[in-house]
């Protein structure tokens, strides 16, 4: 392989916490991303079943971490190829993510998360050299502080 | 959805039901603004084709949903998904059948919780895995 691409100026940055993010669970969100998926279950559509059910509102389907909240000066930065880092390959793919899950997320919960990267790997593929970034972001329920989810990813760029 | 599944009755080996999620380009579209990921891969097919794709693709964050949805109708409602994730192994096209299935791998008690671990995956007509997965789930006991 030739010279590795991981500098000390991509080293630098495992471990360090990227801007707090917020998102919010709302009723609308939940049951938008329910009906993108093809949800059946009312838990994630009708607040009395899913109180019937012993939720404290309408559950956030499996994947759904919140609305992230949107202000106009974001735009910019929500345009741009995800990623961001000073590396020499142009393209880039989602490689990949799963979720842990310590408590239910429901209608009403504000979700404060913020990401680390905790490893770089390159790699040989059969489009080439490619950097895999893996990515953990913690989920925070702001009205208690309660860790609700992890979430570990990795995305490759080539 | 169909009848609690309890820990008792499962055994490694045992199949999740299949479903057969939408993928049309409409659901694509239902999808963007639920994820709030507006890619133009994924709904512009000159801007798809621009980047070297043949055809717009289904996100693979639907794609995870969709293994989500599986696992929780197989465990709902009392079971609970602990864990579940994927890797993106192939693309996936709109109107094209895809399955989405899994396999239980392993049954454990850890403290008071009864646990599978599943296998899941989505498959494309040519019977490739294209989202493999695994994931962690709690089911209720007799």
């Amino acid at each position: 392989m030739a010279e590795s691409i991981i500098t000390d100026e991509l080293k630098s940055l495992i471990g360090v916490n990227g801007p707090e993010s917020e998102a919010e669970v709302t009723t609308t969100g939940c049951r938008l991303f329910a009906r993108a998926v093809g949800h059946t279950d009312l838990i994630f559509y009708d607040e009395e079943v899913a109180k019937a059910r012993g939720y404290k509102s309408i559950v956030a389907p499996p994947g759904f971490l919140g609305t992230t909240v949107y202000k106009p000066a974001d735009a910019e930065r929500a345009s741009a190829p995800p990623g961001g880092l000073n590396i020499p390959y142009k393209r880039i793919l989602n490689g990949g993510t799963t979720y842990e899950y310590y408590d239910s997320i429901v209608a009403g919960d504000v979700l404060t998360s913020s990401s680390h990267i905790t490893e770089f790997q390159e790699r040989e593929g059969s489009v080439g050299p490619m950097l895999i970034t893996w990515r953990e972001t913690t989920f925070r329920r702001k009205s208690d502080g309660k860790v609700v989810a992890k979430g570990s990813s990795n995305m490759i760029n080539y | 959805m169909s009848e609690q599944v309890f820990w008792d009755d499962i055994n490694e080996g045992d199949s999740l039901p299949i479903i057969s999620p939408d993928c049309s380009t409409q659901q694509l579209v239902v999808w963007a603004g639920a994820s709030g990921d507006f890619y133009q891969i994924h709904y512009d097919i000159p801007f798809a084709q621009n980047t070297g794709l043949d055809n717009i693709i289904v996100h693979g964050a639907l794609k995870q949903a969709f293994l989500g949805r599986l696992l929780h109708d197989w465990a709902a409602p009392d079971g609970r998904i602990e864990e579940f994730g994927c890797s993106y192994r192939g693309m996936d096209y709109p109107a094209e059948d895809m399955s989405v299935s899994g396999t239980v791998t392993a049954k454990y008690v850890d403290g008071d919780r009864h646990l599978v671990d599943v296998e899941v995956w989505t498959e494309n007509p040519n019977g490739r895995k294209t989202t493999p997965g695994t994931a962690r789930v709690a089911l209720p006991t007799r």
